[in-house]
């Protein structure tokens, strides 16, 4: 295929960007703004057309190519040189602007194209200085797309950098009372991780005397007097450390985790959906396109450490969500933030274990927990345009209401806790059964949050949704009736919600499509990883 | 009958009910009033195909093992992942049993939940639990028996929180919940034992696998904590002690929904899974599995004799019945196990009914008296209900004395089973093994003590309240299936000899299979002796058969003779009773406390972890980057001082420095012409003295 596919999906953003830029904003003789709306739609339809595209890649995808490690089965592959200097000291730089996918990745671009779409809608209640935003937003998308198409890590590197600026401005400006608390806390978490990456990639380049991220992972390039070079030798492991430290900020795990809920709490419904959704998906996927494949033997060193730190993050996690209806201030949002630490705890137990099912799972589990908790905050959201509050003491009985409503919650509340029929079910089990092989008592003590789930989930459930409605709410939500014509959800947040909800319950009764995609990908990881492996 | 249409037919019953629920989710709004007739036509129309299900494998194909297929769910690695279901005689005896009782119910609650606001939401999650309820009988494989568990218990939820405007339905439906996840994941470690070691989910993989003599990590002890884990799922489900605590709160459901899920269907569930992979266990487990089914059988009993909710009666005699299907098993009496089971579904299901008769009576008198305070379930609010509801009496006394183990009834064939094997199995394992025997005719006495206290103080005597009095018998729909129930616990059911039922179908169709278990890890007396034949526990048990039935028969006799003295007839005062032996009625009464007890330790502990996690990671994990952040400031002020001060400082220094150098130099700069001619003849002078 010569439609350079790849380059369209994760630019296309930044000619919406620019679009929206041009657009000049005014008000027609109503005094009505004319450009919010435009904008909008602008940027609706930009992710659509990405979000075909990714279909047209989904269904082109070839699934027999395995990827990972050898550069000619990987997909839509696009690769020019780039920077090509020769420079003083530090001698010839090539950089190349190579972009592919395989097993891994799809899932990924897929995920990052639903969520870009969807969290749209919501997006379309934010009124202030919506040009910002909507440019913020598209340079976001593009940020990320570009995190899991890059094959180079130069390149990789400045989509990972790229990222972390719009979404600061995103919750610095659009957030909620602690906005710039928040913002710069993520910032700077990031940073540190960013900056260790640089330190090693910069290594990495001296040892193997490329930015390939396919070729860095052939160990036979490795020069064997460079930094990197041997196997098994403490810079290896520090090299390895820091990467994943790095990328463990993203995930996040324990204990570095606790930019999180304050990221979640200040941020925008649209904004938290693809934190959540997207962005978290990162680390992992930094941790399976580089720092494994690249460091094996340090993987195989750290590779308990690594079990025991997801296993933590789960408990910990859970434990965390639980306690939220004992101290501070009930939040809804902080409630799934916590949830969100616990599974994805799930995901690094699950890398962690080195088996087929595990791995497979770890991805998938990327994938649903995306969907899923995109699902949960946009709920959340809903209540939250009409109530002006998160806290979870303020509802109750709220199932009368909004029965529509409460429905969609059900599904979004039941597949987080993993019950069978919801995709998440399926990559919890898949994450069980191998880290089962490798770390039997560690699954064990995992599987406590499959109890804790429950009940922090059916807690909240409950204080939202049963009981009696409190006096407060008795009337409509919106007297006027301007904004909010029913009390129910509207059609604009149906529009976001009822695919997700389908998609949740269709992987989870037939996973196949979006498993068949990383099986190949996975078994030829599985075998790069496994010599360095008892 | 083949075995395609035997399968065609069996997913056609698993599918139909979730149609059900389809239709009264999305269109039950605009059905109303009909989605109770969508259900309940085609639960009709399921029990008609799981009677020719049942008929076509019992009767026609009853000595072949399962008739089952399976399919490809997904692909994982090199592993395919593979579900499938499958017919053998137990799974065709539960299809009969829970499409006939979820018909019942459907129909009966087309009057019982008349004019509820939530009327097709019923009706929808009646239909999931079926679906999800046959999921379980029909799961040749684990990985299928523990997604539909899981389904299983969400219908649950749903369905005793059905009235969530109550607190106490929403905790309840909690509770039940969160209870039964407990016991999931013992069920799920044991299924990652058994994965990790035979690679499959499938029953006949790891069958094959066990008796290939290949062990879980090479230990037997992981055989059994495979087992007790499998178990303890079954412990969640079939409400066994110490896990017991959520069915009688799950009493907050509407009674149908008890009598269906809570009496008959889910709470067998359990027992149905002890008894599909009966031949996992080793004798450790076994031992396990007969200890916790004694245990609850009595502790339930004893409670089940002081409560004064007609509900709760019934509910601490389910988890005592259960106890005792699960002791059965434990104590390798197979059959009799599943035969109970089967026999107390029908008769515990009427009991449930006809206490939703009542209730419902009770209701409407109430309704029409303008009384909203009585209790409706409080058995004192009864009497006299003999002569007003005539037919729930009839059947309710009929089901009865199922229950208490009179013979003529189902109920009396399946427990002088269950009894003869515990007198068979104390006898060859010999040692404390008696105490289950013991235990176990003792929790049969209280059967009897309690269930004719409460008939008769529910239905016998004269009306203690007004609205007693004003109660009727029912509508058609309330009494046709206790009647049809009360029928199907007639002996002649199971067997044409009414005091021994190992001549009849049942116990035909229903035959131990062969442990899997290598001999070392087992009772000698499960195996059998050629292969196929009956073990030695089999021949025991009938040995001890005649001995069981006279000594149940006089224990139960003295029971339902104790009830009468002390309720009907009021020759000992059951208050007096109450006062003299007032610690043990206040322990039984309160239900041995368990409820508070794990408030206090287990739930005060993972809250107060939960508690103290979340602080640690508000005030000590965030803490620490807080501080961090404010050392980096405190740094950052610091070099800002140094720079201001040291730094700039020097800087300034430099310039006032030679500021203060220009400032002097400038003193000089006079601007008259006759200082700088005196400057210039010194420096001449200076010149000369130099270089002259």
């Amino acid at each position: 295929m010569n439609f350079p596919i790849l380059t369209w999906i994760t630019f296309l953003p930044l000619l919406g960007m620019l679009i929206i830029l041009l657009i000049p904003s005014g008000k027609d003789e109503k005094g009505q703004e004319l450009s919010k709306t435009i904008i909008r739609w602008i940027a609706a339809g930009v992710t659509f057309i990405q979000l075909i595209l990714a279909l047209v890649i989904f269904f082109n995808y070839n699934k027999g190519l395995t990827g990972v490690n050898d550069p000619a089965s990987f997909q839509f592959v696009e690769k020019i040189s780039w920077i090509n200097a020769e420079l003083p000291m530090i001698g010839n730089i090539r950089i190349e602007y190579f972009l592919g996918l395989d097993g891994l990745s799809v899932p990924m671009v897929l995920l990052t194209a639903i969520i870009s779409f969807l969290a749209i809608f919501p997006s379309f209640g934010i009124n202030k200085a919506v040009k910002g935003y909507f440019a913020m937003y598209l340079l976001l998308d593009l940020g990320m797309m570009g995190v899991f198409l890059a094959l180079d890590f130069f390149l990789f590197y400045i989509f990972w950098e790229l990222m972390l600026l719009p979404m600061y401005f995103l919750i610095g400006i659009w957030g909620g009372p602690r906005k710039e608390y928040a913002a710069i806390k993520f910032f700077i978490y990031t940073l540190v991780g960013s900056v260790v990456m640089l330190l090693v990639m910069i290594g990495l380049y001296h040892s193997t005397g490329t930015f390939n991220i396919i070729e860095m992972m052939d160990q036979g390039r490795f020069l064997p007097d460079s930094i990197f070079g041997g196997s098994g030798t403490t810079l290896r492991y520090v090299a390895f450390m820091g990467l994943f430290i790095g990328f463990a900020i993203k995930v996040p795990v324990f204990p570095f985790h606790t930019w999180l809920p304050d990221a979640h709490v200040e941020a925008p419904t649209p904004i938290s959906v693809i934190l959540a959704g997207v962005l978290l998906k990162m680390g992992a996927y930094g941790m399976l396109r580089i720092a494994f494949p690249i460091f094996p033997d340090a993987f195989a060193y750290f590779q308990t450490l690594i079990a025991w730190i997801g296993m933590v993050s789960i408990v910990y996690g859970a434990l965390c969500a639980l306690g939220q209806h004992k101290v501070g201030k009930r939040d809804f949002k902080k409630l799934i933030a916590y949830s969100s630490v616990s599974h994805m705890g799930l995901v690094i137990l699950g890398l962690a274990s080195m088996r087929p099912e595990g791995v497979t799972g770890a991805i998938f589990q990327m994938f649903n927990h995306g969907i899923i908790t995109a699902m949960l905050f946009m709920i959340v959201g809903v209540i939250y345009d009409r109530a002006h509050t998160r806290g979870l003491d303020d509802f109750g009985g709220l199932a009368r209401k909004m029965p529509v409503y409460t429905g969609i919650m059900t599904i979004a509340f039941f597949a987080a806790i993993g019950l069978p029929g919801m995709s998440g079910f399926i990559s919890e089990v898949l994450v069980f059964l191998g880290a089962f092989k490798a770390y039997p008592v560690l699954t064990v003590v995992s599987g406590l949050s499959i109890i804790l789930g429950a009940g922090y989930m059916l807690w909240a459930l409950q204080k939202i949704f049963f009981g009696q409605l409190p006096e407060k709410w008795q009337g409509p939500w919106d007297p006027t009736g301007k904004l909010y014509k029913t009390d129910d959800v509207n059609l604009r947040e149906m529009v976001a919600l009822i695919p997700l909800g389908i998609l949740v319950i269709f992987l989870g009764v037939y996973p196949n499509p979006v498993l068949h995609l990383m099986t190949g990908s996975v078994n030829s990881f599985i075998e790069l990883m496994k010599p360095v492996l008892n | 009958m083949n075995h395609d249409l035997i399968l065609q037919l069996g997913l056609i019953i698993l599918l139909a009910p979730l149609l059900s629920f389809v239709v009264n989710v999305f269109f039950g709004h605009r059905l109303q009033r009909r989605s109770g007739w969508v259900g309940t036509a085609i639960l009709g129309i399921e029990v008609v195909l799981a009677a020719i299900v049942a008929f076509g494998k019992l009767a026609l194909n009853g000595d072949l093992p399962t008739v089952q297929t399976t399919y490809e769910w997904f692909v994982v690695g090199h592993y395919q992942v593979k579900i499938g279901y499958g017919i053998d005689n137990i799974a065709a005896i539960m299809l009969l049993v829970v499409t006939v009782i979820s018909f019942l119910v459907h129909l009966f609650s087309t009057i019982y939940m008349e004019g509820d606001r939530r009327y097709p939401k019923f009706y929808a999650f009646l239909g999931l639990f079926t679906f999800s309820m046959l999921g379980i009988v029909l799961a040749n494989n684990f990985l299928m028996m523990y997604v539909f568990w899981e389904l299983v218990g969400i219908s649950s939820y749903s369905l005793i929180g059905f009235w969530y405007e109550k607190d106490s339905a929403s905790n309840a439906g909690k509770k039940a919940f969160i209870t039964n996840r407990i016991g999931d994941l013992g069920f799920l470690t044991g299924i990652l034992i058994l994965f990790a070691t035979y690679g499959s989910f499938m029953f006949d993989d790891i069958y094959a696998g066990i008796a290939s003599g290949a062990l879980p990590f090479a230990s037997p002890a992981m055989l059994t904590l495979a087992g007790v884990g499998v178990f303890m799922g079954a412990m969640g489900k079939s409400a066994q002690w110490p896990l017991h605590v959520w069915l009688p709160d799950a009493m907050e459901g509407p009674t149908p929904v008890s009598a269906l899920i809570h009496a008959a269907t889910m709470v067998a569930a359990g027992v149905y899974l002890i008894t599909k992979v009966f031949f996992m266990f080793t004798a450790d487990a076994l031992t396990v599995i007969a200890s916790i089914g004694t245990i609850t059988a009595f502790v339930s009993a004893t409670i089940a004799i002081t409560q004064v909710d007609f509900k709760k009666v019934l509910a601490y005699s389910t988890v005592s019945q259960l106890g005792f299907m699960v002791m059965a098993l434990g104590t390798g009496g197979y059959t009799n196990g599943f035969f109970h089971l089967v026999t107390h579904a029908w008769f515990k299901a009427a009991l449930f009914l006809a206490a939703g008769s009542v209730i419902h009576a009770l209701h409407h008198a109430m309704h029409q008296l303008h009384d909203h305070h009585s209790d409706p379930q409080d058995i004192n609010n009864m009497g006299g209900l003999r002569k007003t509801m005539p037919w729930t009496y009839r059947t309710f006394l009929f089901v009865t004395l199922a229950l208490a183990g009179i013979p003529l009834t189902s109920g009396f064939l399946s427990k002088d089973g269950i009894l003869a094997g515990t007198l068979a199995w104390a006898h060859l394992a010999g040692g404390w093994h008696w105490i289950v025997p013991v235990m176990a005719f003792s929790a049969a006495g209280m059967t009897a003590f309690y269930m004719f206290r409460l008939t008769i103080i529910a239905f016998h005597g004269e009306p203690k309240t007004p609205i007693a009095a004003r109660t009727h018998e029912n509508k058609l729909p309330i009494v046709l299936p206790l009647v049809v129930l009360s029928l199907l616990t007639f002996w002649f059911v199971y067997s044409p000899n009414p005091i021994d039922a190992s001549s009849g179908w049942f116990h035909q169709r229903v035959v131990q299979p062969q442990t899997a278990v290598p001999a070392a890890y087992q009772w000698d007396f499960l195996i059998a002796a050629d292969g196929h034949g009956s073990n030695a526990l089999q021949h025991a048990t009938h040995h001890f058969h005649t001995l069981a039935m006279i000594l149940s028969l006089l224990i139960a006799g003295s029971g339902i003779a104790l009830a009468f003295i002390i309720y009907q007839y009021k020759l000992v005062s059951a208050d007096k009773l109450a006062q003299r032996f007032r610690r043990l009625h206040t322990f039984s009464y309160n239900k041995w406390y368990f409820d508070e007890l794990y408030q206090a330790t287990v739930i005060a502990f993972v809250m107060g972890t939960s508690k103290a996690m979340a602080w640690f990671d508000n005030v000590v994990v965030d803490g620490i980057v807080n501080l961090s952040a404010a050392f980096t400031r405190l740094a950052g002020k610091i070099t800002g001082i140094f720079d201001h001060v040291v730094i700039d400082g020097l800087v300034n220094l430099i310039a006032r420095l030679t500021g203060i150098f220009g400032a002097g130099l400038r003193k000089v700069q006079t601007g008259r012409i006759q200082s700088y001619i005196v400057f210039v003849l010194l420096g001449l002078l200076v010149l000369f003295y130099f270089f002259v």
